[in-house]
């Protein structure tokens, strides 16, 4: 019985982690009893599990992880989608549209599109599958992608969404991460757009560091205010007449929508995102 | 570069070696991690003259897809040397050997890769020798496991290697090039230093059953010195990306509270 490691300590592979009546979890292998870890990262022990969060790594689906994607291939009743990773994703129409829908799916979505979708099915031997019967699961228009390292996801999410909901609400952007790496951000101008992904930026090449959201905050709120020097109501304004061009003013009050849990709090607004697809057929045929 | 000649001797009347090493003495080695931008792992190897440096990619889809494995990944080393890796202008096109050697150095990583995680997908791991001094096989392992590690793939343990051979009658360490050329043997081998389990073991030249077993004990142990300077190269690239330089570790002890239910929380999240 013994803990071979401090608290959040960088570790390497084959570096012995624990002995004794731990239980080995992510990051980590049993031999003979003690435990070992598999890959670079921090060191953790949560009641008598020992796990080790990685620093880096490919995007590996599991199964409720919300990803942004973009489709490769319409084929049949199928879209490829490229999910980033190893495995490519399949979404089949039946998990994606309302039927009765056209046989030609390509009308719906098409070669290049990216999408937000859930992966509700992966094993070893098929899969990964995804679905976009969901709440904030939808074509995403306009606006960019950014990609970071999928290990420095949970970090730019935060506790309960604190980083990501912080950065919106200093930025007034629209954003969805996936937990394959890629973010997509929807800002009303150019400077806001810079300034997330500066934000972005800073987290993942600081993501092991503490109190980083804290110092994130500051950042955003020096460089906000130097930014937009005008008052509060003035800025909404502003917004609104761009917004107004788009013809999508409700979208940006609304709160971005950061992984399955922020889906399950935010019922007040489930319905507006429900048949987002639904209305663009209607809206195409 | 005039061309090469054969020294007097191999092992000096003192006992020291043409490079002025004790026989069970390494060269100087500088390992670093995280060189290359672009591969998802990299490191670079310094060996007395031996300079190398290997990018790994993956896991990622694999093509051409005939090649894919269903239970597990494949791992695809190349091993190539430039022109001006030695003194006479290497031919470029894939020479028999660097095949062999991509080959042999493969086998010597996979018994460390959890490859079973990773069905269907392939683990690139490209290594490039810019000047070759003898145990280019050796480095080459030793950078790609440890960029293979910096590219976050699972693994039992770093692989350290070394070879071990005979110059004069005399069992050294660490072959240079000219001990390698002249003297009357050479023993690559690689270990997994937790269990010691033996990943590469080659031989050319001619040893006695002692001479042998006493090299591969030298071996061992010089791996295992080797281990500790990959672990060191590894933690020294993770703790100088913190923004701060030396602040980090001081920093770490002040928040540690802050930043560990920040984390757990969100992979408890996940996890749901």
């Amino acid at each position: 019985m013994a803990v071979y490691f401090q608290k959040r300590e960088v570790v390497v592979p084959g570096q012995l982690l624990a002995e004794g009546r731990y239980r080995p979890s992510y990051g980590t292998y049993d031999e003979k009893g003690k435990i070992y870890s598999t890959l670079v990262g921090l060191a953790e022990l949560r009641g008598n599990t020992v796990k080790v969060v990685a620093l880096e790594g490919a995007y590996i689906p599991k199964e409720g992880d919300l990803v942004i994607g973009v489709i490769t291939i319409v084929a049949g009743n199928n879209w490829k989608v490229n999910i980033g990773g190893p495995y490519g994703a399949s979404l089949h129409a039946n998990n994606a549209l309302r039927r009765p829908y056209s046989d030609d799916i390509s009308e719906y979505m098409d070669i290049g599109d990216v999408i937000a979708a859930e992966i509700i099915a992966f094993d070893r031997q098929s899969g990964p599958f995804l679905s976009m019967k969901g709440r904030g699961l939808r074509v995403l228009d306009k606006g960019m992608l950014f990609e970071v390292s999928p290990a420095k996801i949970p970090r730019i999410i935060g506790r309960r969404g604190s980083m990501i909901n912080m950065i919106t609400d200093h930025l007034k952007i629209q954003t969805v991460v996936g937990q394959n790496g890629r973010i997509w951000i929807k800002a009303p101008d150019t400077a806001s757009l810079r300034l997330a992904i500066k934000a972005f930026k800073t987290i993942e090449t600081q993501a092991h560091t503490s109190n980083l959201t804290e110092r994130i905050n500051t950042m955003l709120a020096g460089e906000v205010s130097e930014l937009r020097p005008s008052t509060p109501p003035k800025k909404t304004s502003k917004k609104a007449e761009q917004e107004a061009d788009e013809d999508e003013s409700a979208e940006t009050e609304q709160p971005s929508f950061t992984d399955d849990e922020a889906f399950e709090d935010a019922d007040d607004i489930e319905d507006e995102f429900d048949d987002t697809i639904e209305n663009e057929e209607v809206n195409e045929k | 570069m005039s061309p090469e000649t054969k020294p007097d001797f191999l092992i000096s009347p003192e006992g020291l070696r043409v490079d002025g090493r004790r026989p069970d003495e390494l060269r100087p080695i500088e390992l670093k991690v995280g060189v290359l931008k672009q591969a998802d792992g990299s490191a670079s190897i310094r060996q007395g003259k031996t300079y190398i440096i290997v990018g790994v990619y993956g896991p990622r889809e694999l093509h051409p897809r005939h090649l894919t494995l269903n239970d597990k990944a494949y791992l695809r080393v190349v091993y190539r040397m430039a022109t001006f890796s030695v003194p006479d202008r290497k031919r470029p096109a894939p020479s028999r050997r660097e095949k062999e050697i991509s080959m042999v150095i493969a086998n010597a990583l996979s018994p460390s890769l959890f490859l079973e995680e990773f069905p269907r997908a392939v683990i690139d791991v490209f290594i490039q020798v810019i000047q070759a001094d003898g145990g280019t096989r050796c480095a080459s392992i030793n950078a790609a496991s440890l960029a293979l590690a910096d590219a976050g793939i699972p693994m039992r343990s770093l692989v350290p290697s070394v070879a071990v051979g005979k110059a004069d009658g005399v069992l050294v360490v660490d072959l240079g090039d000219e001990e390698d050329k002249y003297g009357e043997g050479d023993v690559p081998m690689a270990i997994l230093p937790p269990t010691e389990e033996i990943t590469l073991l080659q031989q050319d030249g001619f040893f006695t059953r002692d001479e042998l077993l006493e090299a591969m004990q030298m071996g061992i142990s010089s791996c295992k010195y080797i281990h500790e300077l990959q672990k060191e190269a590894l933690k020294r690239a993770y703790v100088k990306k913190t923004p701060d330089g030396e602040e980090s570790d001081d920093e770490d002890e002040e928040f540690d509270d802050d930043l560990e239910t920040d984390l757990g929380e969100t992979d408890m999240m996940e996890d749901e």
